[in-house]
């Protein structure tokens, strides 16, 4: 399936790798294939290079070994200038000595557009974002969220079919963040150009992404629609570094498909989906989100392990309550309950048992 | 909103809001002013009564008018003598003051002031006093048998200004006027060196700023963008000659540019150049500007770095990413936002420059002096009042530069560090 996919890819990363010192890589064998259209999210701790594949995409790094096609060219020896990949900076980089006018101006000047055209361009952009009363401003009168739009303007400004973000919501308060989310999604569909989104919040990967590739360690550890890999990680980094989770750790007694028995190292007994733990008698560490863990026996499938757990602290969150647990003999076990009417109230240092459905358990590396 | 500006606010306990501000605040602003005044004190002293005293000596001068009471009176009763033919009155008086000035040994004081505006009259004056005290009216004639001198219509000009304390008649030099038969007028082309200096001295100062600009844009922008240990090290060398002493930074350029030096011998050496035809680099005016833009340089690379510094490389890198080659970029995008610093560099290098005495002193010989080399020349004469007069306009022009400048970029965007 990758295969074909690469061949019809708008962007393809083919066995890159890039170090800056000659003695360590920060991207190691990168392969990645973003179709026409799509929202892609690199989502990384910082130093995972994610960034770093971003500027090679830009023409601001070159690839120490390896080729990245754009439309099925090879564009490594392409200078920036010439890529025509529209991007949109960290800290906005506009030009402080100019107007939002003449920021948004400068890319159609530099490719000999007339005046009248321009001057057109710059206005459908600008009120793509909602922006035109503020042609004549200078960034330095503007918000973070106005400056965030217009620089978004003026990288859609020459209609390029490829726009690379970098962060750029990083620098903007929660709530600005959010709606502006919403907003380059939107965009997007409308537009139907490709992007290339740069961040480390995974809210904002799951929220705006066809797909999300997680980086960690100069490797992509999984790609995959936002649900997938919420829901289905594949391996221990990404199911810690997406989303909140509890983590189990164990050796496996028994496999049955891809079911697995595994005891943990109190002793007990619990299930669990195989994903990267083949073997019998290995370590593993299993992997459930909290909201899928439960305590009532009638919620469970028949035949399902469970296993005895104790309240240490129930903190109130309004919609939900999140239930700190002792289970197996470590501490931290977070259980999310929804706080409905007819809810059972738990209270602190009651012996419970809890349990999960297989599926929810996933059996992983043990990192 | 309005009618809560224009109500008085007052405090909770129903002080004014203002007086209560400016007494919370006065503690402070008193702690402050306290911890400045020192150096408010010694900017007064060491600057502006300086400046001060040069302005006034350059408009001042009392050699003539202190040791020739007499005469001094008698051109305020007779404002409307005829200068071609002064009346006997005139060199009664001046005679009188000359027997004065030989018994209180002041004819060298008066002398020289009337020197200054007409060369000779020191010896005049001498011997004009020696046999003052002897001769017999009329006082005209036997003056004159002394020597015709006395009858020069621009020397009864120069005692008549001198006989007043306040005189512009050191500007007017200056300016290089010259007084004549029918008073002051235009000097000769040839003898109009003061000038013709200034305008040397600016258009050099230009040279060099420019020099120094192009010289420092590139180093400056180098130790911007190159890694802190590289740059610290780059740092170091463009400071380096603010370690160095000034002598010997310019006997070092002498060792260097001089007809028998190092360059002169490497061209001989290499083929290039005849041993008979060596190039002159020293002693002129290329010794000054070389020799100058290299004291000068790192008053252009600091303002430089410190703009750059500060400037994100994102800039650059979006312009690239909008479509413009690295050209248009760096014209666009860069250059605009180095402008603060290209401005401050640019001011700062070209006010030293216009200023400096002991390069041009040492390497310009005698193409390559500059206007404060005769300031210089002036001081040391004891022209106290010509010197202070040729600093004065310098200081004028710098000013006058320094408006423009402002109403052409703007003081404000100026960027020092």
């Amino acid at each position: 399936m990758a295969d074909t996919f690469k061949n019809d890819a708008f962007v393809a990363f083919e066995h890159v790798q890039k170090s800056y010192d000659g003695v360590t890589l920060v991207v190691k064998d990168l392969n990645l294939a973003i179709a026409k259209g799509e929202f892609l999210t690199m989502l990384g701790p910082s130093g995972s290079g994610k960034t770093t594949c971003l500027m090679m995409l830009a023409g601001f790094e070159t690839a120490t070994s390896g080729e990245i096609k754009l439309d099925g060219r090879p564009i490594n020896q392409v200078p920036p200038h010439k890529r025509g990949i529209g991007m949109v900076f960290q800290n906005y980089a506009l030009f402080p000595h100019m107007t939002v006018g003449e920021n948004l101006s400068f890319p159609l000047e530099v490719r000999g557009m007339s005046k009248s055209d321009r001057e057109t361009k710059v206005k459908h952009a600008l009120d793509m974002v909602q922006m035109y009363s503020f042609i004549n401003r200078r960034p330095a009168q503007l918000s973070g969220g106005q400056q965030q739009r217009i620089a978004l303007a003026r990288a859609l400004v020459f209609d390029p079919s490829l726009v690379l973000m970098d962060e750029p919501l990083g620098a903007l308060d929660k709530q600005l963040r959010e709606h502006m989310q919403f907003e380059i999604k939107h965009l997007h569909e409308r537009l139907g150009i490709t992007v290339v989104y740069v961040t480390h919040d995974q809210g904002e990967a799951l929220t705006m992404s066809d797909r999300v590739a997680v980086f960690n360690d100069g490797r992509i550890q999984q790609l995959a629609p936002p649900a997938d890999l919420y829901e289905r990680p594949e391996n221990s980094f990404v199911a810690q570094f997406i989303g909140e989770n509890n983590k189990l750790l164990g050796t496996i007694e028994g496999l049955n498909g891809d079911k697995a028995l595994v005891r943990l190292a109190t002793g007990e007994l619990i299930d669990a989906t195989a994903v990267n733990a083949k073997e019998k008698g290995g370590k593993t560490l299993v992997s459930i989100r909290p909201e899928r863990v439960e305590f009532k026996p009638e919620m469970m499938p028949p035949g399902a392990h469970m296993i005895d757990a104790e309240v240490q602290e129930i903190i109130y969150m309004g919609d939900i309550l999140r239930v700190v647990l002792r289970v197996a003999g470590s501490d931290g076990f977070v259980m999310k309950m929804r706080n409905t009417l007819g809810q059972t109230r738990l209270s602190q240092g009651q012996k419970i048992k809890v349990g999960w459905h297989p599926q929810d358990a996933r059996a992983l590396d043990p990192m | 909103m309005t009618e809560a500006a224009t109500e008085l606010l007052t405090t909770a306990d129903g002080r004014p809001l203002k007086e209560a501000l400016a007494t919370a605040q006065s503690r402070a602003k008193r702690r402050a002013f306290l911890l400045v005044l020192p150096l408010l004190v010694f900017v007064l002293l060491t600057f502006l009564v300086p400046i001060g005293y040069m302005l006034k000596r350059s408009v001042e001068h009392d050699g003539f008018s202190r040791s020739s009471p007499t005469l001094t009176q008698w051109f305020k009763e007779n404002p409307e003598f005829d200068h071609m033919n002064p009346p006997e009155q005139a060199y009664a008086a001046l005679v009188t003051d000359l027997a004065e000035m030989q018994a209180t040994k002041n004819t060298g004081m008066a002398g020289t002031r009337i020197n200054y505006t007409v060369p000779g009259s020191i010896s005049l004056f001498k011997k004009g006093a020696r046999e003052a005290a002897a001769m017999q009216p009329p006082f005209k004639g036997a003056m004159l048998a002394l020597d015709p001198a006395w009858g020069a219509p621009e020397l009864w000009y120069a005692m008549e200004s001198a006989s007043s304390e306040l005189t512009t008649d050191f500007y007017k030099v200056a300016a290089d006027r010259k007084l004549t038969e029918t008073g002051w007028e235009r000097g000769d082309d040839k003898q109009r060196i003061y000038l013709y200096l200034f305008f040397k001295t600016f258009v050099v100062s230009a040279i060099i700023t420019v020099i120094c600009l192009l010289l420092a844009f590139p180093v400056a922008h180098l130790l911007a963008i190159l890694p802190m240990a590289k740059s610290s090290l780059l740092m170091i060398l463009v400071l380096l000659p603010f370690w160095t002493s000034l002598l010997v930074r310019t006997t070092a350029w002498i060792a260097l540019l001089q007809e028998q030096g190092i360059v002169n011998d490497a061209l001989v050496g290499l083929g290039i150049l005849a041993d008979d035809n060596r190039l002159t680099m020293m002693y002129n005016m290329t010794g000054t500007i070389v020799a100058m833009t290299h004291v000068l340089l790192p008053f252009m690379i600091l303002p430089l770095y410190s703009v750059m510094k500060v400037i994100p490389p994102s800039y650059a890198r979006a312009a690239r990413s909008l479509g413009a080659t690295s050209w248009t970029t760096f014209r666009r995008v860069y250059l605009p936002q180095t402008l603060p610093g290209i401005a401050a560099g640019s001011l700062l290098v070209f006010i030293l420059a216009v200023g400096y005495y002991i390069t041009p002193a040492l390497v310009g010989g005698a193409d390559g002096q500059l206007i404060s080399n005769l300031i210089s020349f002036h001081m040391t004469k004891s022209n106290w009042s010509m010197a202070a007069a040729l600093a004065a306009m310098l200081l004028a022009a710098i000013l006058a530069l320094y408006w423009i400048y402002d109403q052409l970029i703007g003081v404000d965007r100026l960027k020092l560090g």
